[in-house]
């Protein structure tokens, strides 16, 4: 099918990431949007369209001082703004809008102007979950785990090693806030949380923000910054209980979005130069690697131990740091989408070089629900 | 026998029947019968085939150990280090849970070991299903 392309044309994150007190939520969304913006050199009048989660559209649009002709509150967690960039794409496309910001904010610190999280007693969720003890992800999103390592004989070592080698690609960036080198005995002595899962199994709480600004591919040349062009996109939702996954070893949502976004961009994983995979948690890169098709199923604990997604590895993975040692807001996904945009960019810290395409892969609440966006510096043209 | 603190369900139209089942020591599933799925939470149609004519029954209580965590953080209502698990029901359906009567340890808590479902009244509205290890 012939589409019109689309690219990111601005990019950018907050000013400061990890303890913000001089900004409430929605300023940090301002922060990023003004950032991306000055990346790219509009002003909010040259806005048309604006998506974001956490906060509403309606409460950005106002607070930037934009006239949206489109708007998309799509909020499933961690992943919406992967699923904003399908939407924002979409929408250029049909002409429903021209220049498109996607913003994140999250004061998951300092929670100033970040309401407290509350489980609805009436809720399917709030009946027959939390009544069992959970508090929050760390005791919930990693309950599926133990029967993914029985199924597969995967150790704690091995989950462990996400943690250390993720850590590697964070030193080689300025704005991670983990820096200082692990091994894997620091993982298994750190604080036990939920077993099998320790600290540095798990991700940070900070503060902070990101923005994106994407137009046609057209009008993309007209702009200072490199174009990054959007090739394919997926996106899916199963279930809001994590005890309702129907596969405990794989996440259904992941096994939609992803291979919609591959049939989409005409491409394989084995022309993936660059790949990011959610990781509030350290088992979640090794179910995105599967459920992807970047390793068969059962392997890809010991594909990452095995220094493959490391550094100087053949498939640079969470290149910088990741959840577990970059930034966790809360709501990571845009993180991750702007280390992709960096890699297309040629920009980043920790920059592969001549990578062509990057897969960006999210997840959503607790395996709820996901979003896979596949980029590339390369003009569409040359895949479709 | 209540561990006071803990979160409660408020229950709601479409998932009284079950709580009214654990009040009378009762495990409550449901059963489409156009297409024969058991199913659980509850709600009153078939997910898998869209059906309205569903029924209500009583489960065996049987389950295997599935998957959990065992929780180091404090939560009122809860002790830790304690276990959050997800248990297999014999007709099917997994359900979140805590596994009682049983050491909340890795070497205690055995994937695929059998249970049986337990009932602990938490108030004169709601009673929890739990599981226990099953005793033959």
């Amino acid at each position: 099918m012939r589409r019109n392309a689309v690219a990111v044309v601005g990019a950018a994150e907050t000013t400061d990431l990890g303890k913000i007190e001089n900004l409430s939520q929605i300023g940090l969304h301002a922060d990023a949007a003004l950032n991306a913006m000055a990346d790219c050199g509009l002003r909010p009048k040259d806005i048309d369209g604006i998506a974001t989660a956490g906060q509403t559209p309606v409460e950005l649009a106002h607070y930037l001082g934009i006239t949206p002709t489109w708007v998309d509150g799509t909020a499933v967690g961690g992943c919406s703004f992967m699923i904003h960039v399908r939407h924002a794409a979409a929408a250029i496309e049909a002409g429903l809008a021209k220049t498109i910001l996607i913003t994140h904010g999250e004061s998951g610190r300092s929670r100033i102007g970040n309401p407290p999280r509350r489980v609805d007693p009436q809720s399917l969720n709030g009946q027959f979950e939390q009544p069992f003890g959970p508090m929050g992800p760390p005791s919930m999103f990693t309950i599926p785990v133990l029967r993914y390592m029985k199924r597969y004989g995967v150790t704690e070592e091995q989950i462990a090693q996400v943690s250390v080698v993720q850590r590697e690609w964070a030193a080689m960036h300025p704005r991670a806030t983990f820096r200082t080198p692990i091994t894997t005995e620091d993982v298994l002595n750190s604080r036990m949380i939920a077993w099998p899962f320790r600290l540095l199994m798990c991700c940070l709480v900070t503060d902070g923000g990101g923005a994106l600004i994407l137009t046609s591919a057209e009008r993309a040349k007209d702009f200072k910054t490199k174009p990054v062009y959007i090739l394919g996109t997926g996106e899916s939702a199963e279930t809001p209980m994590v005890s309702q996954m129907e596969d405990f070893t794989s996440s259904r949502a992941f096994r939609v979005a992803g291979p919609t976004a591959f049939q989409q961009a005409g491409i394989s994983t084995n022309d993936v130069d660059h790949l990011m995979i959610y990781d509030a948690f350290a088992h979640l890169p090794i179910y995105g690697l599967e459920d992807l098709g970047f390793v068969p199923r059962g392997e890809a604990a010991a594909f990452i131990a095995a220094r493959n997604t490391a550094p100087g590895g053949k498939l640079p993975m969470n290149t910088n740091g990741g959840g577990l040692s970059y930034m966790h807001s809360g709501m990571y996904g845009m993180y991750a989408l702007q280390e992709s945009v960096r890699q297309m960019r040629g920009t980043s810290p920790a920059q592969i070089d001549g990578a062509k395409i990057s897969v960006c892969h999210g997840v959503g609440g607790m395996f709820a629900a996901s979003g896979t966006i596949i980029f590339s510096n390369q003009t569409p043209a040359d895949f479709w | 026998m209540a561990e006071p603190g803990r979160a409660l369900p408020a229950p709601t139209p479409e998932t009284q029947h079950f709580w009214d089942g654990t009040k009378v020591h009762e495990l409550r599933l449901q059963r489409c019968d156009s297409c024969g799925k058991n199913y659980f939470p509850p709600r009153p149609f078939c997910a898998t085939c869209g059906s309205r004519s569903v029924s209500v029954f009583k489960a065996s209580g049987k389950a295997v150990l599935w998957s959990y965590v065992i929780h180091h953080r404090p939560v009122p209502g809860f002790t830790p280090p304690y276990a959050i698990a997800v248990v297999q029901l014999a007709e099917g359906p997994r359900m979140m849970t805590n596994i009682v009567e049983c050491p909340q340890t890795p070497e205690a808590l055995q994937l695929d070991m059998e249970l049986e479902v337990v009932f602990e009244e938490q108030n004169d509205k709601i009673t929890l299903p739990l599981f226990r290890p099953a005793k033959g």
